[in-house]
């Protein structure tokens, strides 16, 4: 008899406390929801969560700061990484996400609804090194190139590396390499050029946003790559340009497939860029046919939802989303060239538009 | 005296000079790093810092007021969670010492205190982030809660558990009932104990990173809104002190001084009040 | 919430209340609003009994509910990859090979080479503070810093190591010629060394005080010197009391995230010696959880939470049950 009592009052009691901890989370939103409706115009509404990419983040948050100014609209973009991006997208915890890779089977595969792709800009990755006595810009091929991150070249002072800088006094420094250690967009970029240029590396790695990596250092975004370039003499990673630039840090110039070798800059980008772009805006730039192009370019799309009406998202949320895409698409893109991204071309700028107007709220297209 | 004497006496004294050495060390760290901070932080803290918000990437300027609020916000959230209820379960753990319950309670709670913050956070994520479909500052404070919950829980019950029996029994014989006996007489006499296990938990919380990494995930506005991602002082020293530019690392040198500052003090705080009781955390 | 718990309860009301009401009941109308009190003040001290209790309750819930939440979002890749996840020694979440061995060396390797160091710090300060000088203000001053240590955050550390230490590491490194990084499980054993120093110096402390001054002063008698005492009779007495706080320590080590996953390096390589970068369990989780685009890595990732769970529990348990023994 007792034990009955005593576990029926310790169901009871389990019953309870589980339904205090929901109705604490409950509880938590009522009086704030209260709260903004009464303030919805200025809160509640008016912020908008995306999260993705790093390699754009310079670029991302002087375009959402500038946005902000004019629009009040706020845009809290936490660069995690591409593969976060699409993670907390495919969740449906952020309204947009940011990749430089495009969706890939298996992501497509793990999403609820279609996302559409909306170029934004196009930017270069460079082999950014720490080496305080090499004053010259250093040359790289892409098989040295692959050949440092295979592990196989593991002394500055290389023969192969000395045979593509003639003049340059090269020290007898560890060459350390650094990478991604998060799911990254420039990680595809690189490894896809990689996969491209060496047999080798598309037979032992391949390529994707977060591969098995041979040698070397994780970073957490571009900022923690160049974060351990700087911090460690004699490293070399792969960065957004914007950051090398930022950061004063040197360079590589790469040999691209016509055998030259090229500076990263706006002018060899946008060349590698120049090409017609698929309706569906998934392309990648690396490797370039072009001869003054820079090898290892990439596209960076904002990833949304096609069908905007899911859980509670809001029509007026819906449009206000889109008209920030599109201002980046349309006026936005003046902010590119002072932090060294490639301007959309107008090919591109087209293919956005045309992308984003298959977005609809309920089966109505969102913007007009 | 013989060689064999001498060579024991020796052989005691080196110890001896060999622990106050070693005891002497440990605390060379801790200095170092005190002193690095504050000289490297102080210099970077004005009204600027503190009001402003953080400018875009790359450019200077902008200070930590969303990080300072969020801290406080988030913070503050999680012991209006943790404190009510650490207090009454260490009510419950003092007064019914040998109860099945008690004894399951007081395993739950030892198994709190040793899970990894990480691990909270991946909870915290599935319990209220993914339900939600945002990310928020309330599923940090959560998880902050129940980080603090074990030293909140200990502390109450070993303070009350050290108050003399006659007390308590003084009261019953005045025909009081058991929940003003406990909230009136025992609670009021064990107070700065219960505190000093409240602040030892806040302090431990305001600089944990861990679980708000997939919980309150960070904001460059200012929000109030504990339904929405909000930013807080480690994840901003967190995300910049891995990041390259100079600027960054120099608002995250001052933001590490004011938590330095903030934890010290109510560490401090906290040591002045204990000394008057004997409670081992 | 409360109203509805009252109504379930009171019926079936505890002893000390129930008795006592039905006998005071069919009294004069003048006691009545005496009474009245009374009841009301039994409802309320049968209301805060529930609530404690039901507090307690969920304490055990909220523990349950973590080890239900770990397990069954990790299902996936228990079926997927069963206990070869713990010793694959690849991590490529491309190709969905999730073996967590690197991690799990490099967890081991960091915590215990930790230990290594921070243990003859923590010892001489337990024996310091509790046998050669434990009064006075000197001891105090020094009992409180190294209480400070545990205080300051970890991501402070982090920060410091990596502005402070890996310079220093590196240019050690380069002196005795391995591959000069800085970054890596040596960096990172030196800061978690520094950090779970206070965890067994003060359980070492309060141990060392509870030997009973008698056993010591037959020793002093027979003529040994301070050091024999300590060692044949201090540390016998005390031994499981100091291993406990080597594994209380030792649990600190194996959760802790933010100050390892700045200095290590974060690469999924096996570490191949003290000086190479790694990743620990938590390094790993904090790097990629939010990032972890398809259901398998995301469930991998939550398994290596549960792994870290289950070690730094069993862990802490052994500790503290040692405690338990000691103080009894």
């Amino acid at each position: 008899m007792k034990i009955v009592k005593n576990l029926a009052f310790a169901a009871l009691a389990v019953a309870i406390s589980g339904s205090m901890m929901l109705t604490s989370c409950a509880g938590g939103n009522n009086p704030k929801g209260a709260d903004s409706t009464a303030k919805a115009g200025t809160e509640e509404d008016n912020t908008i969560l995306g999260a993705g990419a790093t390699f754009p983040n310079p670029l991302y948050s002087k375009m959402f700061s500038e946005y902000n100014k004019t629009t009040g609209l706020k845009v809290n973009y936490q660069s995690i990484g591409s593969g976060g991006g699409i993670q907390q997208l495919t969740s449906k915890t952020v309204d947009f996400g940011a990749s430089d890779a495009p969706l890939n089977g298996k992501q497509d595969s793990a999403m609820s609804a279609p996302a559409v792709h909306i170029p934004i800009t196009a930017g270069a990755v460079v082999l950014s090194y720490n080496l305080p006595d090499v004053k010259d810009t250093l040359n790289l091929s892409p098989d040295v190139l692959a050949k440092i991150f295979l592990g196989e070249i593991k002394k500055w002072n290389d023969p192969k590396i000395a045979a593509i800088n003639k003049g340059v006094k090269l020290p007898s420094l560890d060459i350390q390499v650094a990478h991604r250690s998060d799911g990254s967009g420039t990680s595809n970029i690189f490894t896809t050029y990689l996969s491209k240029v060496s047999k080798d590396w598309d037979a032992k790695v391949g390529k994707g946003s977060s591969v098995n990596w041979p040698v070397g250092l994780g970073g957490k975004g571009n900022e923690g790559v160049a974060g351990s370039v700087k911090q460690t003499p004699g490293c070399i990673g792969y960065i957004e340009l914007a950051y090398a630039i930022q950061n004063g840090m040197a360079y590589a110039r790469m040999q691209n497939k016509a055998g030259n070798f090229i500076t990263p800059s706006i002018a060899s980008i946008t060349a590698a860029a120049n090409i017609t772009i698929p309706a569906d805006a998934k392309v990648s730039l690396t490797n370039t046919e072009a001869a003054d192009g820079y090898p290892i370019s990439g596209l960076t799309w904002i990833l949304v939802y096609k069908e905007q009406k899911y859980n509670n998202h809001s029509a007026e949320r819906a449009t206000k989303m889109l008209k920030m895409v599109q201002w980046m698409v349309h006026e936005g893109q003046q902010y590119c060239a002072p932090l060294n991204y490639a301007p959309l071309s107008a090919n591109a700028i087209s293919v956005a538009d045309a992308q984003l107007k298959t977005v609809t709220f309920d089966g109505k297209p969102v913007l007009q | 005296m013989s060689v064999a004497i001498k060579y024991r006496i020796g052989k005691s004294t080196a110890f001896k000079t060999l622990v106050i050495v070693l005891s002497l060390a440990c605390v060379v760290p801790l200095l170092f790093i005190l002193v690095y901070i504050l000289q490297a932080g102080i210099t970077k803290i004005n009204w600027n810092f503190l009001t402003n918000l953080p400018k875009p990437v790359g450019e200077s300027g902008g200070g930590i007021a969303n990080a300072l609020v969020g801290t406080m916000i988030i913070v503050g959230t999680a012991s209006i969670i943790a404190i009510p209820f650490g207090i009454l379960c260490g009510i419950y753990l003092s007064e019914n010492k040998n109860s099945k319950l008690a004894y399951w309670s007081r395993l739950c709670i030892d198994i709190l205190q040793g899970i990894p913050s990480i691990v909270i956070g991946i909870v915290a994520y599935f319990w209220l982030v993914k339900p939600l479909n945002s990310f928020s500052s309330l599923s940090g404070s959560m998880a902050l809660a129940i980080m603090m919950l074990p030293i909140v829980v200990r502390s109450t019950e070993e303070t009350l558990l050290l108050l003399p029996d006659s007390l308590r029994e003084a009261a019953y014989a005045l025909g009081m009932p058991f929940h003003r006996v406990i909230l009136k007489v025992i609670v009021p006499c064990g107070i700065s104990g219960i505190m000093s296990g409240v602040m030892l938990s806040v302090a431990r919380i305001t600089g944990e990173t861990a679980p708000l990494l997939f919980t309150a995930f960070g904001n460059p506005y200012l929000t109030t809104d504990i339904t929405k991602p909000m930013q807080s002082l480690p994840l901003l020293i967190f995300n910049y002190a891995t990041s390259p530019y100079n600027d960054w690392h120099d608002l995250a040198w001052g933001a590490s001084c004011i938590l330095l500052i903030w934890v010290l003090l109510l560490n401090i705080f906290t040591k002045l009040i204990t000394r008057k009781w004997k409670v081992q955390l | 919430m409360e109203t509805s718990v009252d109504k379930e309860l009171s019926p079936a009301r505890v002893k000390t209340g129930a008795g006592f009401s039905s006998k005071k009941t069919p009294d004069t109308v003048s006691t009545n609003k005496r009474l009245k009190r009374s009841h009301r003040q039994i409802r309320a001290e049968n209301i805060f009994r529930r609530t404690i209790m039901i507090v307690a309750v969920a304490t055990v819930v909220l523990v349950v509910g973590i080890m239900i939440t770990l397990a069954w979002q990790s299902r996936l890749s228990i079926q997927s990859a069963g206990l070869g996840f713990l010793w694959g020694k690849v991590w490529d979440p491309v190709r969905d090979i999730f073996g967590v061995y690197p991690f799990l060396l490099g967890t081991l390797l960091t915590s215990f080479l930790a230990l290594i160091i921070s243990v003859p710090f923590s010892f001489a300060v337990a024996l310091f503070l509790g046998e050669y000088f434990p009064k006075g203000w000197m001891p105090d001053l020094l009992k409180n810093l190294v209480e400070l240590i545990a205080a300051v955050p970890s991501v402070i550390y982090g920060f410091w190591g990596l502005a402070v230490l890996v310079p220093i590491v590196r240019s050690f490194e380069t002196a005795i010629g391995v591959n000069a990084v800085g970054l890596g499980i040596f960096s990172s054993s030196l800061i978690l060394a520094i950090m779970i120093i206070p965890y067994a110096a003060s359980l070492g402390r309060s141990m060392i005080q509870m030997v009973p001054a008698n056993l010591k002063e037959a020793a002093y008698s027979l003529g040994a010197t301070r050091w024999e005492v300590i060692r044949m009779v201090i540390l016998p007495y005390t031994k499981s009391g100091l291993f406990a706080g080597v594994m209380l320590s030792l649990g600190r080590a194996l959760g802790e995230t933010m100050a390892v996953t700045m200095v290590i390096g974060n690469t999924s390589l096996i570490p191949k010696n003290i000086f190479s970068p790694g990743n620990t369990m938590a390094s790993v989780i904090a790097n990629e959880f939010t990032e972890a685009d398809h259901p398998v890595y995301l469930s991998a990732l939550i398994e290596l939470g549960l792994v870290l769970f289950v070690v730094t529990v069993v862990i802490n348990m052994i500790g503290k049950r040692l405690i338990k023994g000691v103080s009894k």
